[in-house]
């Protein structure tokens, strides 16, 4: 599969925006920081979980605890993928139990990865109650998923992808669409 | 991904050495799972995995239980001694039987070389070597490397030795075709009656003398005296032995300041190594069977995780 790139759609200043709206968003939501956690999806979760993080302690100066969460076993595609995914650890290092868990993606897209993610986290303990925020809602949902704090709504085709470049992962920060073009 | 395309694992003298690297960052993230409160994960939900054990064995046969029950497999335990087997069934019949009620993995240990590579032609299922005869029992060498690779960082270019009853051992010719895919340097220590003659062909360096084999090296990996395959007299007593080659705390004093002692287990404490040895800090042992089921849960998602056809041989 070729992908040819279509139109860029967030920029370094439009994502630091979002994520300053979302950071406010949580605390309001949320009352404040009280038993607050934030865990990233790996890959590209793990990174904007720092970042959310890293504003609210700007706002509200405490640090709330972070952690990333590896979903490979959890996924319900393993047995269709191309190619088998390689595992990585899960780093929660924090008792989940009766805290209010924001997780974070780059993409919400069919709701499949949030649905492994949930089942990978209740394995961890039994949270307060968990909170879906992610950079970029495509739609297409096939689980009945729903996020709570939302960057952009970007309304795609099934033959485009959303392709998210953190600075961290990927040295530097946009969100493109990409049309796959057959070859 | 290292492990495409492998349908068995019968040694590691068959292994490249990114595969072995893909085990061990595997085990990583499994090892996690067992420390948590639920060990469990749904991974390999409807898979079934059967061992099949024609020699005793607690640990590595509860390990590898546990390791398909932790990724939710179907696991089932065959014990020979009450099976068809006693009836006179052949090895062959035992594990088509096996295969047509829909075995997607079949553990096996024997006290014959070469029977996994057997069954593994016999059959369509995925095959797992558990330790056959004195040939190879390659999932102790992986636990071993692992091991090794979280206490000192690196598996590579280390200097290793394995004390004891090397003619015998499948652990000590594991922990030779996989240390030296990553560059060790490893040396045999034993009783010349329990050499193999000719072991220097495979590039190890062999040392009849305890004190000197042990100098300076980082890793000593102790043996297990297998009083069962000492049917003729190779060594008078086990004093005699224990004398000559027991770890003690002077021995250990020979190797690195921050040596690391491994033993495979069960210890004959006293034998091949003395209980101020087990018992201190440069040993491992119970940790290592922590991690020789992390590394069977790693092989176990590679081996039957994936899409079959993906990864079938």
């Amino acid at each position: 599969m070729k992908f040819i790139e279509k139109n860029r759609i967030m920029d370094e200043a439009n994502i630091k925006r979002v994520l300053t709206r979302i950071s406010h968003e949580i605390l309001e939501r949320n009352k404040g920081v009280q038993n607050l956690a934030i865990i990233g999806i790996r890959r590209r979760g793990g990174p904007l979980a720092e970042r959310l993080a890293e504003n609210i302690k700007e706002i509200e100066g405490v640090q709330v605890p972070v952690g990333i969460l590896d979903i490979t076993l959890y996924r319900d595609d393993l047995t269709t993928l191309g190619s088998q995914p390689m595992v990585r650890r899960t780093e929660v290092p924090f008792d989940i139990t009766n805290q209010a868990i924001v997780l974070t993606d780059d993409v919400l897209y069919t709701g499949r990865t949030v649905r492994a993610a949930l089942d990978a986290l209740i394995d961890l303990g039994r949270p307060r109650c968990i909170q879906l925020a992610v950079l970029v809602d495509r739609g297409h949902r096939e689980l009945p998923i729903k996020a709570d704090y939302v960057g952009k709504n970007v309304p795609t085709s099934k033959r485009e992808t959303i392709t998210v470049r953190l600075r961290e992962i990927d040295g530097k920060d946009e969100v493109v669409i990409e049309e796959i073009i057959d070859t | 991904m290292g492990f495409k395309g492998r349908k068995d694992l019968l040694g590691l003298q068959y292994l490249t050495r990114d595969e072995i690297t893909t085990i061990l960052d595997v085990a990583m993230p499994m090892k996690d799972i067992i420390l948590r409160d639920i060990k469990k994960v749904p991974t390999l939900r409807g898979k079934v995995m059967v061992t099949l054990f024609y020699e005793p064995s607690t640990r590595t046969r509860t390990s590898f239980e546990l390791a398909g029950k932790y990724l939710s497999a179907d696991t089932v335990n065959l014990t020979v001694s009450t099976s068809s087997v006693q009836k006179g069934e052949s090895l062959r019949d035992t594990i088509k039987t096996i295969e047509v009620m829909g075995t997607d993995v079949v553990v096996i240990r024997h006290s014959m070389s070469g029977v996994p590579n057997y069954v593994a032609q016999n059959t369509s299922m995925r095959v797992i070597n558990a330790g056959d005869g004195i040939h190879e029992h390659p999932t102790q060498a992986l636990l071993d490397m692992y091991s090794i690779r979280e206490k000192k960082g690196t598996v590579e270019n280390l200097k290793v030795a394995i004390l004891g009853d090397i003619l015998h051992s499948r652990v000590a010719r594991s922990n030779i075709f996989g240390l030296q895919k990553f560059g060790c340097e490893v040396r045999v220590i034993g009783p010349p009656t329990l050499m193999p003659p000719d072991i220097e062909k495979i590039g190890v360096k062999k040392y009849f003398n305890t004190e000197e084999g042990l100098e300076g090296v980082d890793v000593i990996n102790v043996l297990r005296i297998q009083k069962e395959r000492q049917r003729r007299g190779l060594f008078p007593t086990l004093d005699e032995y224990a004398n000559l080659y027991c770890l003690t705390r002077d021995r250990v004093a020979l190797a690195q300041p921050d040596v690391l002692v491994l033993h495979p287990g069960p210890m004959n404490r006293g034998v091949e190594i003395s209980s101020e040895v087990a018992d201190s800090q440069v040993a491992v042992i119970n940790e290592q069977v922590t991690n020789g089921v992390a590394v069977r849960m790693a092989l176990l998602y590679l081996m039957m995780g994936g899409a079959r056809d993906e990864i079938a041989g």
